[in-house]
């Protein structure tokens, strides 16, 4: 075991297995943004890595380690055995930004990892530091590839041509030329489609749900936290239970019922539904959130002949601004991705909600990158009020997310 | 200070303040009874009804009324023609009348058919029980006088009103067991029993697992932190529909580009059919359940990890534990809590989970869970008393989960 912490083992290994980390991550990458063939090359990645893992050690400067492994990869390159290998119609600048990407990818992070170590024997500490950086490069590497790739295809794609995704899926280089008629599908989206109305229902079914769903959780959250009566614990603990209601199971017998008393395929239905899933969830957080206010100002305002609801008007309410916050963009999120009971509910085109409109290009006879616009049309207003208000829907969701 | 010890017994004080309480939440919990409790005891009592998809529109008789004959001048014939059928194909209808009332200088000439009798401009029909597929002309000659003419309305003007009672299957006595026979019948039961808790068990553990890897990643502090965090929680807040097209679109086994990338780089020869093959399906809708939902894992863990006093790690590093020991000595234990709280909301979440599988595959290539299955036999093969018994089943689970659930949540407390 001792044998295998020597700096002179580590280093390599560390080397080496990175190095396949970034060949495999620049080669997809390349791969993607180029549409040409990319791929990792074994015999390469273990020579740069075994160099770059030893030099690491010595060349205490991330700038030269960089630069070495950005010339060694571009000259294995060049005679074909580099840690990146490529296929036919790869240009020059490509191999050479390649070389460039394998260099920082490699060079950086080995310094970071190895650098100030001794190249004898480690400590157990330093060598668990080791391969928790390594573990930790990794997992960046690995989570942001995992995360971005998706959303990368769906925003590429809607912007593509049948003809130029069947010729060559990888290719997702975009065609300048043709100005905003790149943005063809989004516009036939709208004007053939009635994107327009979709998002419009979307937008109108989600803020009322928000509404109506804070109108009828404050009461009931105040009550819970602050009032004392019987039962107030086993409520406020079977309220969790209807999170475990699979919405399938109800959306049955709703199915049924709306059928037959005409409510299916009207908003009218939607919004009698909407507001009910997401009623117990905004009590439970807005409870939590009520109960760490401080008691004594709600009790000056009884005392001054408030009564209680003008209390929670007055006093509890603008006390709690962030939390109803949180609460309305959480279930603004939930009501404009729902999808089951909309798409359940809902055949009349002129009623469809984004989330059924988007369902509806599904089809043989819709392009693909149709089916992709109505993605990213859905994807983008939550994505914009999620980066906007952040901050307001990490609590929401970290205090909501009992609900899946 | 002593503390304040609440009376015994109820005073009015703390009686108006219960009944004030129950008034605030009066609005959830009859929202909650009506759409959520009720549709689930309902559930029941269709899995026991011989009922499909087409059997939904109650029978009601139908009528459609239409003046012939056009007359253009007082003293003109005409029909009054009187289309009454029955709208269900099996089922007959009893008590059926018919009541209209004639437009003004509207006088009969012909015979009033039988059953039928007219007081004044009133006509009022009765015609008993009428058979399925029932569907009868009744023609009335009518002159039409200047009154008619001067009042220049249309005689559809008064709808003709007809009633009748039926048979309606969701009321009627008649019960069946072989909606359950059917959904346990034969080795199908146990194969989606067996791909539903392969899938609840693989995509909870692993969303956890990498949920607690990005949550350590993140743990640390440095710059950009913040964008990184909001990054992964991306998967998350995306609407499914729009992911899982993505998906669909990305592992195309013709035009996808993950094919494309692996023949490119040599992995394999021809396009793979990742969720159209059997056992390749199944995991590439666990891969995608982890994916999706391991910033969920990941913002609890975090949360957690952060409220952890750092003066603990300190005192180990005096004591010179290695980062691997302090992870697994100290976090570990801290994290323990949470890590069960989230795995059981994750279990029976997962458990519940019906859009990305039907979103994904269709609950084809065998990746029906039990939920996929609710839909399926209900709206595919329309066959909704079927669909409920499996909607029972679905619930019985959920019944067993809950009360372990239960019974660990209450230990955990602050969820």
């Amino acid at each position: 075991m001792k044998a295998l912490r020597k700096g002179s083992v580590v280093g390599p290994v560390i080397g080496i297995l990175w190095l396949f980390v970034i060949a495999t991550t620049v080669a997809v990458m390349m791969s993607f943004i180029t549409g040409a063939a990319f791929r990792p090359g074994l015999i390469g990645t273990l020579l740069v890595g075994l160099g770059l893992g030893l030099a690491a050690f010595r060349l205490n400067d991330r700038w030269a380690l960089i630069g070495a492994g950005a010339v060694a990869t571009f000259l294995l390159m060049m005679v074909g055995f580099g840690p990146v290998l490529t296929g036919e119609g790869v240009t020059f600048i490509h191999k050479l930004l390649c070389a460039l990407f394998v260099g920082i990818g490699a060079g950086w992070p080995l310094q970071a990892m190895l650098g100030g170590h001794t190249i004898s024997e480690m400590t157990r500490h330093e060598f668990e530091e080791v391969i928790i950086s390594f573990l930790t490069g990794f997992g960046y590497v690995f989570f942001t590839a995992i995360v971005i790739i998706p959303f990368y295809v769906m925003v590429m794609t809607s912007l593509k041509s049948q003809q130029a995704l069947l010729q060559n899926p990888l290719d997702f280089t975009l065609d300048w030329d043709k100005g905003w008629g790149l943005f063809r599908s989004y516009q036939e989206l709208f004007t053939d489609f009635g994107f327009g109305g979709y998002l419009w229902t979307s937008f109108f079914i989600s803020v009322v749900t928000v509404f109506v769903t804070l109108l009828f959780s404050v009461p009931g959250a105040y009550a819970v936290a602050r009032l004392r009566f019987k039962g107030a614990a086993a409520f406020s603990r079977s309220i969790l239970l209807i999170y475990m209601v699979p919405m399938i199971v109800v959306a049955l017998p709703i199915y049924i019922v709306f059928s037959m008393t005409g409510l299916r395929n009207s908003l009218f239905g939607l919004i009698l539904i909407y507001p009910v899933t997401t009623i117990p969830v905004s009590l439970y957080m807005l409870q939590g959130y009520f109960r760490g206010l401080p008691a004594e100002v709600e009790e000056a305002g009884l005392m001054d002949g408030l009564s209680r609801l003008a209390v929670i008007w007055k006093i509890t309410l603008p006390l709690s601004l962030p939390a109803l916050a949180s609460v309305s963009l959480y279930v603004f999120m939930i009501a404009w991705n729902e999808f089951l009971l909309a798409f359940m509910l809902l055949d009349d085109p002129s009623k469809f909600t984004l989330t059924r409109g988007v369902a509806s290009l599904n089809s043989s006879e819709v392009p693909r990158q149709h089916l992709m616009a109505g993605a990213v049309i859905a994807t983008v207003p939550i994505m914009v009020l999620f980066l906007g208000l952040e901050k307001f829907m990490t609590k929401g969701l970290t205090a909501g997310s009992v609900k899946g | 200070m002593t503390t304040a010890v609440p009376p015994k017994g109820t005073g009015p004080l703390a009686k108006r303040e219960a009944r004030l309480a129950w008034g605030l939440l009066f609005p959830t919990i009859f929202s909650v009874a009506m759409v959520i409790i009720l549709p689930l005891l309902s559930i029941f009592w269709i899995s026991i009804k011989p009922i499909g998809l087409a059997d939904l529109r109650p029978p009601v008789p139908v009528v459609r009324e239409q003046l012939r004959g056009k007359p253009a001048a007082a003293g003109d014939t005409a029909t009054i023609e009187y289309r009454l059928r029955n709208s269900s194909q099996d089922t007959l209808i009893e008590g059926v009348t018919l009541s209209d009332s004639f437009p003004p200088g509207v006088t009969v000439t012909g015979e009033i058919p039988e059953g039928c009798k007219q007081t004044g401009t009133e006509f009022f029909c009765d015609f008993g029980t009428i058979d399925p597929k029932y569907n009868n002309r009744m023609k009335i000659e009518v002159e039409v006088g200047q009154e008619y003419f001067d009042w220049g309305g249309h005689p559809k003007d008064s709808e003709p009103v007809v009633t009748g009672t039926a048979d309606f299957i969701l009321t009627n006595g008649e019960f069946t067991l072989d909606n359950f026979r059917r959904v346990f019948d034969g080795s199908e039961f146990w194969s989606v029993f067996g791909v539903t808790l392969a899938y609840t068990v693989f995509g909870t553990i692993g969303a956890i697992v990498v949920g607690l890897f990005a949550a350590l990643l993140l743990n640390n502090e440095f710059r950009g932190q913040g964008v990184l965090r909001g990054l992964y929680l991306f998967p998350y807040v995306a609407p499914v529909i729009a992911v899982a097209f993505t998906w669909v679109t990305l592992f195309d086994p013709t035009s996808g580009s993950a094919n494309e990338l692996l023949i490119r780089m040599g992995v394999t020869q021809e396009g793979i059919n990742f969720f159209g093959q059997k056992p390749l399906a199944l995991i590439m809708v666990i891969v995608f359940e982890i994916w999706r939902y391991f910033p969920l894992s990941f913002l609890f863990i975090l949360a957690r990890l952060q409220s952890i006093d750092t003066d603990m790690y300190e005192a180990a590093d005096m004591d010179g534990a290695s980062p691997f020991q302090k992870f697994w000595y100290l976090s570990m234990p801290m994290l323990l809590g949470i890590l069960s709280v989230v795995f059981l909301l994750r279990f029976i979440w997962t458990f519940n989970k019906f859009d990305d599988i039907f979103l994904l595959t269709g609950g084809n290539a065998g990746t029906r869970t039990l939920t996929v299955n609710v839909y399926e036999q209900a709206f595919a093969v329309s066959n909704i008393g079927a669909g409920a018994a499996v909607a029972v089943v679905v619930f019985g689970c959920l019944l067993v989960f809950s009360i372990f659930f239960f019974k660990f949540i209450s230990r955990e407390e602050g969820l």
